[in-house]
Formats: C-alpha cells, structure tokens, sequence
C-alpha cells in the first residue's frame, strides 16, 4: 500500500493486576499482548475473536482510555504518550455498543451534539456551532426535528445514529466501532452498517471495526485480525482470511458461521474445551488445547506470525 | 438510507412532562401544595391587610382572645397581635426554611458528585466525614453551635445547613456512583471534556429528581428545626417573631390563653405538614418505576 497509516500500533500489550488479597500475590492478567496493526485513511480494520479475547481492551487503548503496559501507538507519524492524550485525542473517536448507555438521557440531541464543539472550539459562534450539528445531523439520516428531542425518543438505530454523529463532530480521523450494531435488530443494523460505509467514503475515516459477528466483518471490512486470548493469531486481507483462512481457530469461527445457502452442506468444525483463562495461558500456542492439529511442539513453542500479506500464527498452516 | 420515522401522530398530551402529569394526579401532594402556597400567601400578604403592625403595642387589650378588638387571633401578654406576628414570624421561618434548602443542597451535591465521580479514597474520606456529621444528634448539635454563635436569622440558617446537607450528599454520591461507568461519561471524556463539565454538566443533572425531593423534605426539616432552637431560647431572638419563639412565650399561659400556643404551633404543622407531602409526591413523581402503574 502506498498511502501511509493514519494511525500504527506496533507490539501494543496491556496487562493487568488481578487478585492480591491480603495473603495472595497479585496476577498478571495478559488480556492484550503483542498486536500490531495499521489503520489507513478510508479502510477498515475489523477484530474478530470470542468474548474475552482482548477486543474491547485494545479498543480502549487505541482511544487512549487506558495506556499500554507496553508498545507504541503511532498517530500520523507521531508517538502517542499519556501526555499527550489530551491533545490527539480528537482524532481518534469512539462508537460503542450499547447505544442506550452512550447518550446522556438529560440532555436534548442539539446539546449532545454541540457539547465537543463548545469545548474543543471556542472559535465558533454560536449559530456557527448549532449549524454544523444540524449539518451532522443531516448527514447520519435523522430529520431536523430530531434537534430538540431527548435520547429516550429514539430507537436503539437512532441512537446509534446520534453516537456517530457526536463522533464525528471533531473532525476525527480514526473511529473505534466496539460492536456498533450488535445491539440492533437486524433489520437496523444493515443500515447503519451501510451508513458507515458512507460516511467513511465522504469523510475518508479510517475505522478499527470491532466485532465478534463474522457476517457483519466480511460486510464491511477492508483486513482482519482475528484475536485469540490476547494475540492476533490471523490477519491478512478480507478476502484472503475469509476464503483461504490459514489458521485452525479462523478455519473453526468461519465453520461456525451459518451461511444462507440450502445446498451448501459445509463441515462444521466443532471446538472442545473453553477458553483458557487469561491468567494462565498455556506455555506453547494458546489455542493448542483446543486444537485438532495439535502436536507436542505446539504445546511447547510459541508460533509467531508469519510474515507476508496474509499471516498466521501456526507451525502447519 | 431508511429514515425511521418516529410516529408523526404522536398524541400530544395536555402536559408535557411524565414526573409533572405524575405530581399532579397525587392527591396528597396537591393538598400539601394547597397548604404551602396558602401559607406562603398569607404570610407575605397578609401583613398588609391587618389593621396592627407586628410591633404595635395594645396595651388596653393583652391577652385578647382571638376575634376580639379586631385582632383576628388574639393577642399576646403586651398586647401585640398575635395574626400580624404570626405571619411575620412566618416570613422569617420559611426564608430560613428555603436559606437551608439551597445551602444544603448546594454543599450536598458538590460533595457527592466528587465523591461519586472519583471514587476511591476521596470518596472514602467525603463518606467519612459524611457518616461523622449524622452521627451528631443535630438538635444537640444545634444547641452547642448556638451557645457560640450570635443568633440571627442568617446565622441560624447557616447553622441548620451544617447539620442538613448529608442526605443530599449520601442520594447524589449513589446517583453519581451508578452512572459513573456509563458509556456517556466515556465518550465525555474522549471529546476532551473536563472532569469538572463532566460532574456539573453530564453527571449532576442526571440526579435532580432525587435532589429535589430532598430539598422538598429539607425545608420541612429546616422550619421544624428553627422552630425547636428558638423555642429552646437559643434560635432567633425576641422581638423578631419566629414560630419558635412565639411558642417559647406561650409556655407559661397554656392555661389562660391557649392561642398563643395554638397558633404557632397550627402553623408550624401545617408548614411542615405541607413540605412533607410535596416531597412525598415528588418522590412518587420521579420514580421511574411507577411509569407502568
């Protein structure tokens, strides 16, 4: 790719304290270790993996809510440290997931919408300020009346609607989707996802795109990581992970995805076992215990990523 | 793109607010709203329709029982008009009665939303010093403030307010705990909004039905709490009329003249009486809850 990354993580890892009772040592809880990604201007990056597998805390990372135990984050070129948070942090916005805990309920959608712009730009008039939120407005599909209106009139996809649209009032660059539309109806969630696109196709976003709906990322996703208890032990392009998946726990969620099809009679890969717990992470491949290609080596040595546009992190792939 | 249209026939009910339509159906509320209004009425107007001033000594008609004379409700051991004290007394309690309500309730919400919104130690200690103040007993509490302090209405206020802003503190650090972690904070805080707009401008309105039910009681509690402290000598003092101390004068002519005490102290119940039930209802009012019944 030629353009350069609007925003790079390179070996982005947190971990947390847990436990430390009165007679008990604190543990380590690795819940992101080791993920590189780039997010380009105009594409997105989606993050599959099961609950627990590190999504939303390297959601919180890039949003600069939490600070990596260790890694960098790079923003247009520049090392993101806590100090200076508070002035990048325009550019990087978040949607989450449960749109109705993202609204404040006391406040009317011209107030949510004109709050970051009364903050943040001190240069706008007024008029200025109501008139740029009732453009945003506009351009995420709600009506004009929509302006004075309090959050519990609306729908979970209005609502939805609103948070991108508060987003999106500073001019980001990067936008964190924590499972935008797995909250919504189905028959919402095509189009806000198709609204997404839009917007990103207007306004050239780049969008880390987190999610564990796999029929949802091949919608919209430009590359994939598929995360698996903490590390990305797959990431290449759509296409290539979704039709030439290389590693045996993307083979198994692929496996898992219903497809609309009565004549596609696919073998579903059936998983044993649980996630093991992030406080005691097998030594060799995390996913070995699980695995039915597993063999001693797997259970003694880490793979790392291959290299390459489309990498895994598996000795047989 | 679909536009989900929200029903444009939505029915548009006579009055907008839910809490409001709520308050007004209570029955008790109304009548504890009838009471307060017409209290606060006679006491700002009413002085003006009596023919003696609050100070005006009659001395050919001490102890007139009431109707007598043109004094409407009698009149005390000088001579002075029992209807026209009343009401100025009236005056002075209920502006120590809201004086407290604001004070209190200024005091208890700083503290709780920063207590609520850091968590943590601070909270701990705010708490602490929270749980040391209810652990007065507060007329006690009162009293011993009131030895020191040169009584006056302005002082008193402040007094009552030391001992009346817990509540408040407790109700909105619990509000505040609970939406602390909701996603609109998080996003406040991405949009580089300041913790200080995050508590005064996200966090605190979110609690104002809690907030205003308590500083509907406040008041109730305040009027009755001056009332006690002037009764005791130690509140506001004579010749300013207060209900508290128009009891404190009644004391040694219950036999003779019971109005004395009867007046203040009918007024003083129906003020209090009054607060109550307005809280009461505000309280049934903003409770989501009662949204299905």
């Amino acid at each position: 790719m030629t353009q350069a990354p609007v925003m790079t993580a390179s070996h982005l890892a947190r971990h947390y304290a847990v436990g430390g009772g009165l007679f008990s040592k604190p543990q380590t809880l690795r819940a992101v270790q080791d993920v590189d990604f780039e997010l380009y201007a105009g594409k997105t990056l989606a993050v599959v993996g099961e609950s627990g597998c590190g999504k939303s805390t390297l959601a919180r990372m890039v949003t600069m809510i939490e600070e990596p135990t260790s890694g960098t984050l790079t923003l247009d070129g520049q090392a993101v440290t806590p100090d200076q948070w508070a002035s990048v942090r325009q550019s990087v916005q978040i949607v989450f997931q449960d749109p109705y805990g993202s609204l404040n309920p006391r406040q009317r959608i011209g107030q949510i919408l004109m709050e970051p712009l009364v903050i943040n730009r001190p240069d706008l008039s007024k008029a200025e300020k109501e008139d740029r939120a009732r453009q945003m407005l506009n351009m995420v599909g709600l009506r004009p009346e929509h302006f004075d209106r309090y959050p519990h009139m609306f729908s979970g996809g209005q609502r939805q609607r609103i948070a991108i649209a508060r987003a999106l009032m500073l001019d980001p660059k990067v936008l964190v989707l924590d499972e935008p539309v797995s909250a919504l109806d189905l028959s919402i969630q095509s189009s806000v996802l198709n609204l997404l696109t839009d917007l990103q196709e207007r306004l050239g976003l780049a969008y880390l795109f987190i999610s564990h709906d796999l029929s949802v990322v091949r919608h919209v996703a430009d590359d994939v990581i598929v995360m698996y208890l903490g590390r990305a032990v797959e990431k290449g392009p759509k296409e290539a992970v979704f039709d030439n998946p290389s590693h045996p726990y993307t083979k198994a969620l692929l496996s898992a995805t219903p497809i609309a099809d009565p004549e596609h009679h696919k073998e579903r890969i059936k998983l044993t076992g649980e996630l093991p717990s992030p406080l005691n992470v097998p030594p060799g491949c995390a996913f070995a215990p699980r695995c039915w290609l597993a063999t001693d080596k797997c259970r003694a040595e880490r793979p790392d990523l291959t290299s390459g546009p489309h990498q895994a992190a598996c000795f047989y792939v | 793109m679909t536009t989900l249209s929200t029903n444009s026939t939505e029915r548009k009910p006579l009055i907008k607010s839910r809490a409001l339509r709520r308050f007004l159906s209570h029955k008790l509320a109304l009548i504890g709203t009838v009471m307060v209004l017409t209290l606060t009425l006679a006491c700002f107007v009413g002085p003006y329709l009596l023919p003696y001033d609050e100070l005006y000594i009659d001395l050919m008609s001490r102890f007139a029982p009431p109707g007598t004379n043109g004094h409407i409700l009698g009149t005390d051991p000088l001579g002075r008009d029992i209807a026209a004290r009343l009401f100025h007394a009236g005056q002075i309690s209920m502006a120590v009665g809201f004086a407290v309500m604001i004070i209190a309730t200024c005091i208890g919400s700083v503290i709780g939303v920063i207590s609520g919104y850091y968590g943590g130690a601070v909270s701990a200690v705010l708490m602490r010093v929270v749980d040391a103040f209810l652990s007065f007993p507060s007329v006690f509490l009162l009293l011993a403030l009131a030895a020191f302090i040169q009584p006056g209405p302005v002082m008193i206020a402040l007094i009552i307010s030391a001992t009346s802003w817990m509540e408040v503190a407790r109700i909105v650090e619990a509000e505040v705990k609970s939406l602390r972690n909701q996603d609109f904070v998080q996003a406040a805080h991405m949009l580089g909004l300041s913790n200080r707009w995050i508590m005064f401008r996200e966090l605190l309105p979110n609690a104002i039905g809690p907030i205003i039910v308590a500083a509907t009681l406040t008041v109730a509690r305040a009027i009755l709490l001056e009332a006690y402290i002037s009764f005791l000598g130690y509140g506001i003092q004579p010749p300013l009329p207060s209900w508290g101390n128009m009891l404190n004068g009644a004391q040694q002519y219950l036999a003779n003249a019971p109005w004395l005490a009867i007046v203040p102290g009918v007024a003083i119940t129906i003020a209090v009486a009054g607060f109550n039930f307005i809280g009461d209802g505000l309280r049934d009012a903003f409770d989501s809850r009662s949204d299905l019944g």
